[in-house]
């Protein structure tokens, strides 16, 4: 990371953490909403922005992890127990899908993924005798951890916070490490990649099943921050959201589902003034983003970098160029 | 039994109306690499336009024509020169996302400038009843089966027996080659997408006096042609034609004498089955194109 790109990222955070002690409690509700989205979304870049596939099953592992944490916490189980249960569940209903799923790729691997999302919310509303059906679960409790009662409103926004922090480094280092190279090595070439001797069907299968985790990590946030959850909440229009988040924020850049996902959460705030007409713009918006500038916001933002400054060796984010290398 | 028959009936009258959108599905796929996403609010929209110029007066057959003309301009040849050309060179996947906001883009526009309510649509004869071996069958089942019929015959007529549809076959096969032997190629994608625009419209025609016409109903749809699509063989007409009527039989039966409340499960299942034994779907050939 380029010394810029370093104080960005730090006065990033400093907004991040300094914003609840400004806003309102709708204020601090949205941006808990923007935290929550964010974690899910980072799960679905390395899907689609490092392993390179389409997934629509993104919004049906946040559920899966929403009705974990909903299901479990009232009969008496921790939640950072439930919490590390939807992680792990949904690890391993992604491995699950994924095993056989990314037998086939691309257009196919999304008809499927759009397939199991459709089918998780068919459970969801049909199973009533676990899901409670279309009147969905209400009242999930805040955590409390060592005393510390994460009840109110900011006070659960800096859990929420906390868990993107750690999850965010964790992802670091792991798209630094071997494996994460070959992630982007598989999605830059990835018949060169198999040539090379990485098993590109099992890296495949490790990004999608940890991204799939990564959706439920934050389904199970999800549950408490908003108290109320049904089946509705986690159809294809959630899925579809959260690629379109990826893809505004430029996938395949670390910090895109962060931008994707902030753009999300505010627009339609900002729009208001358009009244019913916020999803035609948006929708016109993102049309006409994919013509122009396919990369995303941050790709917006990295080709005016490019143009003011010039190249330099080491690009801030791109991950085209890492790809290149070893 | 005889309900047997009228379910096998109005079964195969849906499936005709998928195999429609499935077919013109496959056929943008074959001739230039385009998922629609938004083939679901294409037979969505063109009801629309019948509706519109209906309410300003004109009657139902120049509506319709009309309605299938509105759908030629903007679903076929807008549709490809403002948002697919520009498109191609980046390749398959920002074209899916575009067309995906593409389908949130014309889902919004109907709601917004004509009505969130379902609209009644007229039906293309009165509605009675044609009792057949004791079986009860609406008459709007079989003249939606027959004008299905009598699409797809036309459809393969063109594509099979006429210097173009043969030209277009050529062009979905390989470009490349297509394009040596002298064959205008970008005539002819444009032809195939102006051809989907035909398809719709009449599928929209076909479905609308059964489901209303509402902003939302290209969401089945889509994902029954999708699915028609896949079962069928991306690659094949015939396969979607198969697909389509397979998916409408299976979706009245399971739904019947299975379960109600998975009724949409059915469908997805025998997708993820085909998907994973047999991609190419029943009637594809495998294809060798990616390197």
């Amino acid at each position: 990371m380029t010394r810029t790109g370093a104080i960005i990222v730090g006065l990033g955070a400093i907004a991040a953490i300094a914003a609840p002690f400004f806003l309102k409690p709708f204020g601090i509700f949205l941006i808990s909403t923007w935290v929550v989205l964010t974690i899910a979304a980072i799960g679905l870049n390395l899907t689609l922005g490092y392993a390179g596939q389409i997934s629509l099953a993104q919004g049906a592992f946040v559920g899966i992890g929403a009705y974990t944490v909903a299901l479990l916490t009232p009969v008496g189980v921790p939640f950072f127990i439930a919490f590390l249960a939807a992680g792990l569940l949904c690890f391993a209903v992604g491995w699950l899908l994924g095993y056989p799923a990314l037998r086939v790729q691309h257009h196919y691997l999304a008809f499927v993924t759009l397939a199991f999302t459709t089918l998780v919310f068919l459970v969801l509303r049909n199973e009533e005798w676990l899901t409670n059906g279309i009147y969905g679960i209400t009242g999930t409790p805040r955590p409390t951890l060592f005393g510390w009662k994460a009840t109110a409103a900011r006070d659960f926004y800096f859990l929420c916070l906390c868990v993107l922090a750690v999850l965010s480094l964790a992802i670091w280092w792991m798209l630094r490490s071997p494996w994460g190279r070959a992630f982007v090595a598989l999605r830059e070439n990835p018949i060169r990649a198999l040539s090379l001797g990485l098993d590109t069907r099992r890296y495949t299968l490790m990004a999608f099943a940890i991204g799939s985790s990564l959706g439920g990590l934050s389904g199970a946030l999800h549950a408490p921050l908003v108290q109320f959850i049904e089946p509705n909440s986690f159809a294809l229009g959630l899925s579809f959201n959260l690629l379109l988040m990826v893809i505004v924020g430029g996938s395949g850049y670390f910090f895109g589902p962060f931008v994707g996902a902030l753009i999300a959460v505010l627009l339609p705030e900002w729009l208001r003034i358009t009244q019913g007409y916020y999803l035609l713009l948006y929708a016109a918006a993102i049309m006409v983003m994919m013509a122009f500038c396919p990369s995303g916001v941050l790709g917006l933002v990295e080709r005016a970098r490019i143009a003011l400054v010039g190249r330099r060796k080491e690009p801030a984010t791109s991950t085209l160029a890492e790809g290149a290398g070893p | 039994m005889a309900s047997f028959i009228q379910l096998l009936v109005s079964g195969l009258a849906t499936g005709a109306i998928y195999a429609l959108i499935a077919v013109g599905f496959t056929l943008l796929w074959q001739t230039s690499q385009t998922i629609n996403f938004a083939q679901g609010e294409f037979v969505m929209l063109p009801a629309f336009f019948v509706l519109g110029a209906m309410n300003a007066g004109a009657p139902f057959w120049l509506a319709a024509l009309i309605g299938i003309a509105l759908s030629i301009v903007i679903l076929g040849l807008l549709f490809k020169v403002v948002i697919v050309d520009p498109m191609l060179k980046y390749g398959v996947l920002p074209l899916v996302i575009s067309t995906i906001a593409l389908s949130l883009f014309l889902k919004e526009s109907a709601k917004d400038f004509y009505s969130s309510q379902a609209q009644p649509f007229p039906a293309l004869v009165p509605p009675t009843d044609v009792h057949i071996f004791e079986a009860v069958i609406s008459s709007q089942s079989l003249v939606v089966l027959a004008i299905a019929i009598l699409t797809v015959v036309a459809l393969n007529l063109l594509l099979n027996k006429t210097r173009v549809g043969r030209q277009m076959q050529a062009t979905a096969q390989n470009p490349t080659l297509a394009r040596i032997l002298g064959i205008p190629v970008r005539q002819m994608v444009l032809y195939t997408f102006l051809l989907n625009a035909v398809l719709v419209a009449i599928a929209s025609i076909l479905v609308s006096p059964i489901y209303l016409a509402k902003f939302t109903n290209g969401e089945t749809l889509g994902m029954a042609a999708f699915i028609a699509a896949i079962i069928g063989g991306f690659n094949q007409v015939r396969g979607a034609i198969l697909g389509g009527i397979i998916l409408g039989v299976l979706d009245n039966l399971s739904a019947a004498y299975i379960s109600s409340q998975y009724r949409g499960a059915f469908p997805l299942i025998i997708l993820i089955i085909v998907i994973l034994f047999r991609p190419q779907g029943l009637l594809g050939r495998l294809e060798e194109r990616t390197v």
